[in-house]
């Protein structure tokens, strides 16, 4: 939809961002230790780990999906915005949450305990994946949701004048949609869990559980081998190419034709099919509520009495957030192609270490990296959010394409015109989600602050990071309720935004 | 005109604060955050030296080999000695130029180099409301059959979980490998660094934790909770070592000079203990706090030299990692 010229701009800035960081820590070259068996067997783990992290996150966002595009009930709109959570919590926080249902003294094993069952285990490769399908669940959900509204309604009435079999519809309907988002919808999530060290570590319970990002963050903090980090960045970076770039060839488009693009009511569904999809929507409010609940009650009575600098921080996070949206968005609009989907997965292909101390040693001929560490977080944040934008932008854009393109050609319509009647009214509902997801992602997001941060510059995230650090759990617990409300408040402002009129 | 009145008044405050001299320190976040010794330490010290003293805090010898002689800093503080063998060998750093003879350490001091300003030791932490009758040596923590659960730090990734790997490796020797076998069913999980530990067991989530033998004043001391106890091994301890240095390249010699000194005073040292949680390194016992002063420490202390813990360590965390993965 954009020009020619503001694509090529794009990319060649995410470029820039991207590559030229990772040469950067690689000119360090004081390599001295080259990659051993530990290294290739978390290579291995990593794979693994992200393969089926990414593949379960998708399957059981299927029937989630699902449930929710026809279910309708009071609070349904609540809950595909609550969906947005999970993703955009602080690692550490999310952890201690699903400790605090999950763990050994958490809700499921207390009621187990109770009812004369034996006990159950977080640790290992389960808890790890639990801990993935929390993050991403939520976001699947909501990319196959997307998908779901782009099927033009009269197919589905066609389908009910045709008395199709709940089998045949999913087949010949509901299938070929699927084939189109959930390609797209397992890399982000595959390269997402590829970086995963903090959860894989504490949940997998102990070094048979060692991601590539854990040997990165060795080799940079402890043997300060920078080559070697820059070697396993690279790896880090094949892999997630590799997998868009499959994605994109298994990604087929919908070929089924358009539709008139209206609303149409359907009848009440089956009393057995109300049933099922309620259970699933159950379900999956528990799993994915209950955690953030006990998060957000834990630390809500501190909230009052935090310290001002948090306050201050919190005000740093949210300008930051606000500054990576309005970027993010407008990059992401120009990318809106195949090639543009691959482009934007870089942002999260290259390892946030790597990222940042690439992007310190660029800064430093020309400026002190310390009075820029906010100006590089907030792109840090954009590039990161790129891939979700574009990945849920794209397949609306589409569709509006595929519907409108030869009618608006046949009137005449100027480009101006095409955008304020057709593109805008259409896109404004992913515009807000993209938008939304942005902004949490940001506010929650520790990243290149942490590598070179100075204490009046610090983000709500660190703050709760150094709360920790110094023993103060409580005010700790305080800080992760605040960064949950800020950021789940601003992705539901965005959203709703969207979904307003829509 | 208010306006303008107000901006004059940021420019010209601006403007002396230019013709004051810097020292910028580099310290890891911890130390600099406001609930760290920093803002005391900046405070106390720019009393006395008419300058500014900035803190920049991140990844500090990372930072410093990147940045090479080339680095802003004029002094580091926050080392530790698992990563002074490398910091030496760079070479941007010189002689600190104090008297090691003032320290009040359990081990001697001879580096000229760093020079520490805090310490204490690796210790698991409890809480007495759930263990009732905790282990009385390592030993014991090794070889009991009570389900104890305990929570540990990744030594490829925390320096608190190295030292306990260096550890195991002091009382154990050639044996390590085979106690780490014994304790992995009795580890819970291991964290990337300390943060994640401690909030785990702060939740209750394991019985024991790594941490610090000076951990339980913070609880006495801030939240008057007295259940969170070191427990103490007649094996020994680590001793676990705060350093600082003077960047050799520095354009504030004098300055940085000066800070060394301070550190050794006693205005230095008295806002260690609460402000870092850790022991003073050249103070008295005497002019400790005295939830300080009644906290059970180790008789023995167990050290490697700089030399001796990295030609161990990679050796030491691989046996770890094999015990831990079966």
């Amino acid at each position: 939809m954009a020009p020619r010229i503001v694509q090529i701009i794009a990319s060649v800035l995410i470029g820039t961002f991207v590559i030229l960081p990772l040469l950067a820590v690689w000119r360090q070259a004081e390599g001295t230790n080259s990659l051993g068996p530990a290294d290739w067997s978390a290579l291995r783990f990593t794979i693994l780990q992200a393969s089926l992290s990414a593949v379960l996150s998708c399957v059981l966002a299927v029937p989630l999906a699902r449930a929710l595009s026809r279910a309708r009930f009071f609070g349904r709109d609540l809950i595909i915005k609550l969906l947005g959570a999970p993703f955009i919590l602080p690692v550490i926080v999310a952890i201690l949450g699903l400790i605090a249902v999950f763990g050994h003294n958490g809700w499921i094993n207390l009621g187990l305990k109770s009812l004369g069952l034996g006990g159950f285990s977080i640790y290992g490769l389960h808890g790890i994946l639990l801990a993935h399908i929390f993050f991403n669940l939520p976001l699947a959900t909501r990319l196959i949701l997307l998908g779901w509204e782009t099927i033009p309604k009269e197919r589905l009435r066609l389908s009910q004048s045709l008395a199709f079999t709940p089998v045949s519809r999913f087949c010949l309907i509901e299938w070929p949609m699927l084939k189109t988002v959930i390609p797209s919808a397992l890399v982000v999530i595959f390269v997402i869990c590829l970086s995963s060290f903090t959860v894989a570590l504490a949940l997998g319970g102990g070094p048979k559980s060692t991601t590539l990002e854990l040997a990165i963050y060795q080799a940079f903090r402890f043997e300060f081998d920078f080559e070697k980090a820059a070697i396993l960045g690279l790896m880090q970076m094949c892999l997630s190419l590799a997998a868009a770039y499959l994605a994109l060839v298994f990604a087929l488009t919908d070929q089924l034709g358009i539709g008139l693009d209206r609303n149409i009511h359907f009848g009440s569904l089956p009393i057995w099919q109300n049933i099922v999809d309620g259970v699933v929507i159950m379900l999956a409010l528990m799993f994915l509520g209950l955690p953030l609940f006990l998060v957000l009650v834990n630390g809500l009575s501190s909230i009052a009495s935090l310290p001002l600098p948090i306050w201050m921080a919190a005000l740093r996070s949210v300008l930051i957030a606000l500054g990576a949206t309005a970027l993010c968005l407008l990059i992401a609009l120009s990318l809106l192609s195949r090639s543009g989907e691959v482009l934007a997965t870089l942002g999260i292909a290259v390892s946030p270490l790597v990222l940042g101390t690439g992007l310190f040693l660029m800064a430093r001929p020309f400026v002190n990296p310390f009075e820029i560490s906010l100006a590089v977080t907030l792109l840090v944040n954009t590039l990161m959010a790129l891939p979700f934008a574009v990945r849920i932008l794209r397949p609306e854009m589409i569709q509006i394409n595929a519907n409108f393109n030869r009618l608006s050609l046949a009137l005449g319509m100027s480009r101006l015109g095409w955008v304020r009647w057709v593109v805008w009214p259409r896109l404004r509902r992913p515009l807000g989600f993209a938008a939304g997801l942005t902004a949490a992602l940001s506010i929650g997001d520790l990243g290149v602050i942490a590598l070179f941060g100075d204490a009046e510059r610090a983000t709500l995230p660190l703050k709760l990071y150094q709360l920790m650090g110094s023993y103060r759990m409580e005010q700790a617990a305080g800080c992760a309720s605040l960064l949950l409300l800020l950021s789940f408040g601003f992705f539901w402002i965005f959203d709703m935004w969207g979904r307003r009129n829509a | 005109m208010k306006y303008f009145t107000f901006a004059a008044g940021l420019l010209s405050a601006s403007m002396t604060l230019a013709q004051t001299p810097t020292l910028i320190i580099y310290a890891p976040d911890y130390f600099a955050s406001e609930w760290g010794p920093g803002p005391s330490i900046e405070a106390a010290f720019e009393e006395s030296c008419s300058c500014d003293l900035q803190f920049k805090t991140g990844d500090v010898l990372s930072r410093i080999i990147l940045e090479g002689a080339n680095t802003q800093a004029d002094v580091v503080i926050g080392f530790n000695t698992d990563v002074t063998k490398k910091a030496r060998e760079t070479g941007l750093f010189v002689a600190h130029g104090q008297d090691n003879a003032q320290l009040t350490l359990p081990i001697d001091w001879s580096d000229d180099v760093f020079l520490p300003f805090n310490y204490s030791h690796t210790a698991f932490i409890y809480n007495t409301e759930k263990v009732s009758n905790p282990p009385s040596s390592f030993d014991e923590l090794v070889n009991s059959n009570t389900e104890l659960s305990l929570v540990i730090q990744d030594p490829r990734s925390s320096i608190s979980g190295l030292a306990l790997v260096l550890w195991v490796k002091a009382i154990y020797g050639d044996q390590a490998e085979a106690v780490w076998e014994k304790l992995a069913p009795k580890i819970l999980t291991v964290t990337k660094g300390w943060s994640e530990s401690y909030g785990l067991f702060s939740e209750g989530e394991a019985d024991m934790v790594l941490s610090y033998t000076t951990s339980p004043a913070y609880h006495i001391m801030v939240e008057g909770d007295l259940s969170k106890k070191a427990v103490i091994f007649p094996e020994g301890h680590y001793f676990m070592v705060e350093l600082a240095a003077k960047v050799a390249n520095t354009d504030m010699p004098e300055l940085a000079d000066a800070f060394l000194g301070f550190i050794m005073t006693e205005r230095f040292q008295k806002l260690i203990p609460e402000g870092n949680w850790s022991l003073p390194a050249a103070l008295p016992k005497s002019q400790w706090p005295r939830a300080f002063q009644e906290l059970p420490l180790p008789e023995k202390v167990l050290f490697y030299s700089e030399q001796q813990a990295a030609s161990l360590r990679k050796d030491t965390i691989e046996e770890w990692r094999r015990a831990l993965s079966k």
